[in-house]
């Protein structure tokens, strides 16, 4: 199990900025953003992980992104941080190459707006279409109390 | 007017929607079609389209997504028709009241497109089949 | 040749959540397809930050009805390996066994629509037939038909007695010899084989480069099981194995979905038969900073829960990732090349919340519509397992066509 950590630092010990493993079948790795990409891709297409999902959360200095791998084989989970600085966070997209991260980059482009360079087809995925443009609903400075029914163009709600 | 009452007391027919619901109440509802409940005996079945219906089925708190769509297919139906919230989701939006996506319970916005819409709560979490059953004969006896 | 578009959804009378399709067809075969989703948001991750670590399983839950154990499963092992701290073996095993049940009458109810969506009603009221025997027996152990309310972080909130795990050992055992039968039954079929075996095919390097998960990726023959992968889920005692198959087709995931249900049928059995006396709950204090994330496999494939801590009494950020959300892209592989009629088939096949609804509108280039039902859509599918009856020259015991 101790050949996971092993394999990670020889591969990507330059772009490491900093690894834990703070439970047996847990790693958590930061990387700077510009890094991202070679990063992920070594770990989808050369360590053969799975892409289990990526979640993002706003911390004060700005959004910080955890891209989760599985190594099923292994019993390990691999979790890619890093931290986008406000006021743009920005990343290249993931999902121009790789389908599996294209939903999610739609999903944190909403939620959290961050903008993933790149990416071909960025539309709404999850709130709708007639939700106030310019609210990131997962920011913490948004309260569920901001948007109301009156709040909503229905106009644009497709029908 | 009393021959359409009459009528409408005998095998309604219903169509079912979802709006933001968790689908167990959905399930719930496929689950009256099946051998053990077996609503048809009723004369009550599920239907594709509104236009068909006699009652509307509506399980969910509405999403703002949703509202839109709801409200035109309750325009769709014809009327008189019986309105059936089934699970605590569209009774009072439940759980999820606070959430940003929810734009309030379902009879909120039936009664402001039309205030004479004819409403049977039936909460739970879900319910279960049986009361839906007599849910439905309830809201018939009101009528 | 033209291309046009074909509309399904978003409102449906048969199944779960609405969703919309876009298939761009060419004559009868479906050149690409597009997902809508988004009716169901409901804002749980930012609800759930507003709740205390105890109340977040009674939401989790209501994220889906069907997998009303497993995102609070996953979510109490994302607390718990937040924490680092091991569950007692009893509240282990009892999780295991209600985790399972719900495995069962997922799978079941799965099968039941994929029969109706081909014209075999027989299929439908026979699986939910049985499905009722398993929603009883939760009812029994767990108080609820569906949303159990039996997890929390740390272990669980209600203890099985005797005469419950007596019950539910008697009851599953009776689940045995029908769910044989119907296994047999649909295994036998010659219609549906023709009918299933190769539709909607999603290849092993696809399955992999979407990150499929659950039975949509273990019928493509790619064996990713979280209930093998994470040892604190409770599994590791048990003897059980991961079912997959190697065609990727619906029939494939039919197979693996069938197996499956007698796989979970032995684990239950073998945790209420190994059932440990000892406490329930391991009594979490307090949260401390940190993160955590906790993974289950659920009846469609992994739910990945992700946790941080401030230290206060409710999660700075909680992350829910649903297997759907990594499987609905699939339908961009899979669908295409097939025909109308078998779309429907393949886009339940995944086991998502679909079903086609209130309407299908036909769009031509001349911008003449055509409205077609959602029962139009269903139509199709029945008609063209009619054309392979014919085909076959004679009529299957189980087909009928009428409920």
């Amino acid at each position: 199990m101790g050949s996971v950590m092993s394999d990670l630092k020889n591969a990507l010990g330059k772009n490491i900025l900093d690894i834990a493993r703070p439970r047996d079948n847990r790693i958590y790795l930061k990387v700077k953003p510009e890094d991202i990409p070679s990063v992920i891709k070594y770990l989808f297409f050369d360590y053969k992980c799975k892409f289990s999902t990526a979640t993002g959360m706003d911390m004060r200095e700005g959004i910080e992104i955890i891209y989760h791998f599985a190594r099923e084989d292994k019993k390990m989970l691999i979790n890619v941080k890093t931290l986008l600085p406000y006021p743009h966070p920005s990343i290249e997209s993931i999902g121009k190459d790789i389908p599996a991260f294209d939903w999610i980059e739609r999903e944190l482009n909403e939620m959290l707006g961050v903008e993933f360079r790149g990416h071909p087809d960025m539309r709404r995925l999850l709130l709708a279409d007639s939700f106030p443009p310019g609210k990131y609903p997962l920011r913490k400075d948004f309260q569920n109390s901001d948007v109301n029914d009156e709040d909503y163009d229905y106009e644009k709600s497709g029908l | 007017m009393d021959i359409l009452k009459k009528s409408f007391k005998k095998s309604i027919w219903v169509f079912h929607l979802s709006t933001a619901a968790c689908n167990n109440c959905d399930i719930e509802v496929l689950e009256l079609l099946t051998p053990r409940y077996d609503i048809e005996r009723f004369g009550m079945k599920l239907v594709g389209s509104p236009r068909h219906a006699d009652a509307l089925l509506v399980c969910g708190a509405v999403s703002a997504h949703a509202k839109p769509r709801l409200l035109e297919v309750y325009r769709q139906t014809p009327k008189p028709c019986l309105v059936v919230l089934f699970g605590s989701c569209a009774c009072s939006s439940g759980i999820f009241r606070d959430s940003y996506s929810i734009v309030g319970p379902v009879d909120k916005i039936l009664k402001k497109e039309d205030p004479d819409v004819k409403i049977v709560y039936i909460p739970g979490c879900p319910p279960k089949p049986e009361a839906m059953i007599e849910g439905i004969v309830m809201g018939l006896g009101a009528l | 040749m033209k291309r046009t578009i074909v509309p399904l959804g978003p409102y449906h009378p048969l199944l779960e959540e609405p969703e919309h399709f876009k298939l761009y067809v060419e004559g009868e075969r479906v050149m690409e397809v597009d997902v809508e989703i988004g009716y169901n948001h409901r804002g749980i991750e930012k609800l759930s930050e507003s709740k205390t670590w105890d109340q977040v399983p009674y939401l989790v839950e209501r994220i889906c009805g069907i997998c009303s154990t497993s995102h609070p499963f996953a979510y109490c092992l994302a607390v718990e390996d937040l924490l680092g701290c091991k569950i007692p073996e009893r509240a282990e095993l009892i999780r295991v066994v209600v985790a399972e049940l719900e495995r069962i009458h997922s799978h079941l109810l799965w099968l039941g629509l994929a029969g109706h969506f081909i014209g075999y009603n027989t299929v439908w009221m026979w699986a939910w037939k049985y499905r009722e025997t398993i929603l009883e027996i939760c009812e029994k152990l767990t108080g609820n038909r569906n949303h159990y309310a039996m997890f929390k972080p740390g272990g669980i909130r209600r203890d099985f007695n005797d005469e419950q795990i007596e019950y539910g050992l008697n009851r599953i055992e009776e689940l045995v010899k029908p769910l044989t039968m119907l296994t047999n039954a649909i295994l036998d079929d010659p219609v549906i084989h023709k009918r299933l075996k190769g539709i909607g095919i999603l290849s092993y390097e696809d399955a992999v480069l979407y990150s499929a998960l659950g039975p949509t990726s273990r019928a493509s023959g790619v064996p990713w099981d979280t209930r093998w992968d994470e040892p604190l889920a409770g599994f590791k005692d048990l003897d059980w194995k991961v079912i997959t198959q190697e065609n990727g087709d619906v029939f494939a995931k039919t197979v693996v979905r069938l197996l499956e249900c007698f796989e979970s049928v032995s684990l239950i059995k073998q945790g209420l038969e190994k059932m440990v006396e000892g406490p329930i709950d391991a009594r979490i204090k307090e949260v401390p900073p940190g993160e955590g994330c906790g993974r289950y496999e659920a009846p469609r494939g992994e739910v990945i829960h992700y946790v941080r801590s401030d230290g206060s009494n409710m999660p700075y950020r909680h992350k829910i990732r649903a297997p759907t959300f990594n499987n609905l892209p699939t339908f961009k592989v899979s669908c295409v090349g097939e025909t109308i009629a078998d779309v429907a088939l393949i886009t339940a096949s995944i086991d998502p919340c679909y079903c086609c609804t209130e309407r299908v509108g036909v769009v031509d280039e001349c911008g003449n519509e055509k409205i077609l039902r959602e029962d139009d859509l269903i139509r199709l599918s029945v008609e063209k397992t009619e054309q392979i009856i014919k085909d076959l020259g004679k009529v299957p015991t189980l087909y009928s066509k009428e409920i």
